[in-house]
């Protein structure tokens, strides 16, 4: 199980229902549906949705940039987007959405004031490429890339309150061994529990 | 090629059997409450049933379809409506699926409908065969599986008016149905189909010949109404862009136009073909009566019912629609996703892109029947 997979299904509870917004190929949800979740993705791209199809995962099909119209208002436990914020074009759009039809939030994103990506830019004065952000910038589908700080932000600026933040490193696992105040600099990205 | 990695062919020659499910003393009771027996149904059945008959697909035919849905009567070029659907290696797999389709009632291919005998009078039913609903195809088919002693179906498939049985399958019997195919389908019909449905039986009711549905024993029949009726129902199965590629402004068998009130244009001459042919395997009173339960069929207009319905379903569902359809545009296909998604029902949503119209449904569309096919591979797997 990918690491930031296994923090975010640490903050669902079981009988949850869960929406994820990209689920690619919804191995996060098959992982949550096993764990007694009743779970429903959503994903743009057709090779994610036949994998879907191929786990008995179910997924509609749709670009969530467009908005959530054929979910009905608190329709879920759980809305999920992981590693997906930063490579849609509407960010507060998105995150209205999911505020709409979840109770709860999670939401994780590579975190662009890492240190170790404000040391790529400040020696070599290219863009930054990690584990988490792996993409030249010529190619990446990560348009919309933000800090920690950028992201309390939004989400409050959208009415979220933060429940849980949980600090991940590179590999996506949960990073222990620094304090939430250094996040911002030091934490590869976050996992972020919000409610209304 | 299908799930089981075989490839694609033909099941060949597969035959129409004939059953009496309903008599006199065991009549139909349909949802108004009329009765009527006998009810004979002719369907086909194609590939073998597992022990735990773990294996069964329903196919549910549209407006005008019949129980030959794969493999042909004798005439290779002439395959079954969804051949390419259904066959060994297909997407709808017959070397590991046991599959089930028969002709509607109401209909003019071998099931009772309006030109059957009514005993009551020795002669066709004609406009004395009473309405029925969508809930009243699916009890017949149901009873067909009773009959073939078959009490749970892997998967109900359908295009369509099929696809709206679909649904109603899984409403009306919620253990009973492991998955739900709905393609192209709608839950309820809008003013503008509708308002093709009211043309279409405009043109059969005012052919002079129709004769008020008693047309049988006159050696005649609506044949210029029921023609008008199939060729403007063609304009909606197909798209702009189809029809743009298929026939352009070309002009039938010439040069140059002729330039009179005749058939000129190649898309013309085609609908012209259309029609006649239509006349050869289609009743004009059936088109009424199945029309007619096309525009009554409204699924999910009861709010607190179909709460108490699809609280009970056990039902998971693959909802496919077409980039290109007008006639049942995506709008339906989300229409009815958000309704299961609503009540938690499980669902699968794809919007398929593709050139050809409503008609998508029945033609090789290589992502439509990839889907199928991942889809029915997955459901079988996870019975065993």
């Amino acid at each position: 199980m990918r690491a930031d997979h296994d923090v975010i299904a640490s903050l669902v509870p079981s009988g949850a229902r869960v929406l994820d917004l990209g689920c690619g190929d919804g191995s996060l949800l098959d992982e949550l549906i096993r764990r007694g979740a009743d779970g429903l993705g959503v994903e743009i791209s057709d090779e994610g949705v036949l994998a879907c199809l191929q786990r008995g995962v179910p997924v509609l099909q749709d670009d969530i940039d467009k908005g959530l119209d054929d979910l009905e208002d608190d329709s879920f436990d759980i809305v999920i987007m992981s590693l997906t914020l930063q490579a849609v074009h509407h960010p507060a759009l998105v995150l209205r959405e999911m505020n709409r039809v979840g109770r709860k939030s999670i939401i994780s994103f590579p975190n662009f004031a890492h240190w170790r990506l404000r040391a790529q830019l400040a020696a070599s004065g290219r863009m930054p490429v990690s584990p988490l952000l792996p993409y030249t910038w010529y190619e990446t589908p990560n348009i919309r890339l933000c800090s920690i700080k950028d992201f309390e932000a939004l989400a409050h600026a959208e009415g979220f309150t933060v429940e849980e933040r949980i600090l991940i490193n590179e590999g996506g696992a949960r990073e222990g061994a620094i304090t939430q105040r250094a996040g911002n600099l030091l934490a590869a990205g976050a996992v972020y529990l919000l409610s209304r | 090629m299908g799930a089981s990695g075989t490839p694609a062919r033909s099941l060949g020659l597969v035959e129409t059997k004939r059953v009496v499910l309903f008599t006199e003393d065991n009549p139909l009771v349909l949802d108004s409450g009329e009765t009527l027996a006998p009810v004979e149904v002719a369907y086909e059945t194609y590939g073998e049933r597992t022990a735990s008959d773990n294996n069964v697909v329903v196919i549910c035919h549209a407006l005008t379809g019949d129980a030959n849905a794969a493999g042909h009567h004798g005439d290779p070029t002439h395959p079954g409506w969804w051949d390419t659907l259904i066959g060994p290696g297909k997407p709808v797999d017959t070397d590991r699926l046991f599959v089930v389709s028969s002709n509607l009632l109401g209909g003019c291919q071998g099931t009772t409908g309006p030109s059957s005998i009514n005993p009551a009078t020795g002669t066709p039913y004609g406009l004395q065969f009473p309405l029925f609903t969508v809930s009243d195809l699916v009890k017949v088919q149901r009873a067909l599986l009773a009959h073939l002693g078959i009490t749970q179906i892997l998967a109900a498939v359908g295009g369509s008016l099929g696809g709206m049985q679909v649904l109603q399958w899984a409403l009306d019997y919620p253990d009973e149905v492991g998955h739900g195919i709905a393609v192209c389908a709608t839950a309820r019909l809008s003013a503008q189909n509708i308002a093709f449905s009211a043309v279409a039986r405009a043109a059969i009711m005012n052919d002079p010949d129709f004769a008020d549905g008693n047309y049988y024993a006159t050696g005649k029949g609506p044949d210029h109404g029921l023609s008008v009726a199939r060729m403007m129902a063609h304009i909606t199965y197909l798209s702009e862009e189809s029809m743009r590629q298929k026939f352009g402004r070309r002009i039938q068998d010439r040069e140059e136009p002729r330039f009179d009130l005749g058939v000129d244009f190649q898309v013309e001459s085609y609908l012209q073909h259309q029609g006649k042919v239509f006349l050869d395997r289609f009743d004009a009173n059936s088109y009424l009566y199945l029309t007619r339960v096309m525009d009554y069929f409204d699924l999910f207009a009861d709010a607190e019912l179909v709460r108490s319905q699809l609280a009970k379903v056990k039902t998971k569902f693959l909802v496919l629609s077409f980039d290109t359809d007008w006639r049942f545009d995506t709008s339906h296909s989300r229409g009815i996703v958000r309704t299961l998604t609503a009540h938690r029902v499980p669902v699968t949503f794809r919007e398929i892109s593709s050139p050809h119209g409503h008609d998508s449904f029945l033609l090789d569309v290589p992502e439509y029947h990839k889907t199928v096919s991942a889809y029915l591979d997955h459901a079988l797997a996870e019975t065993v």
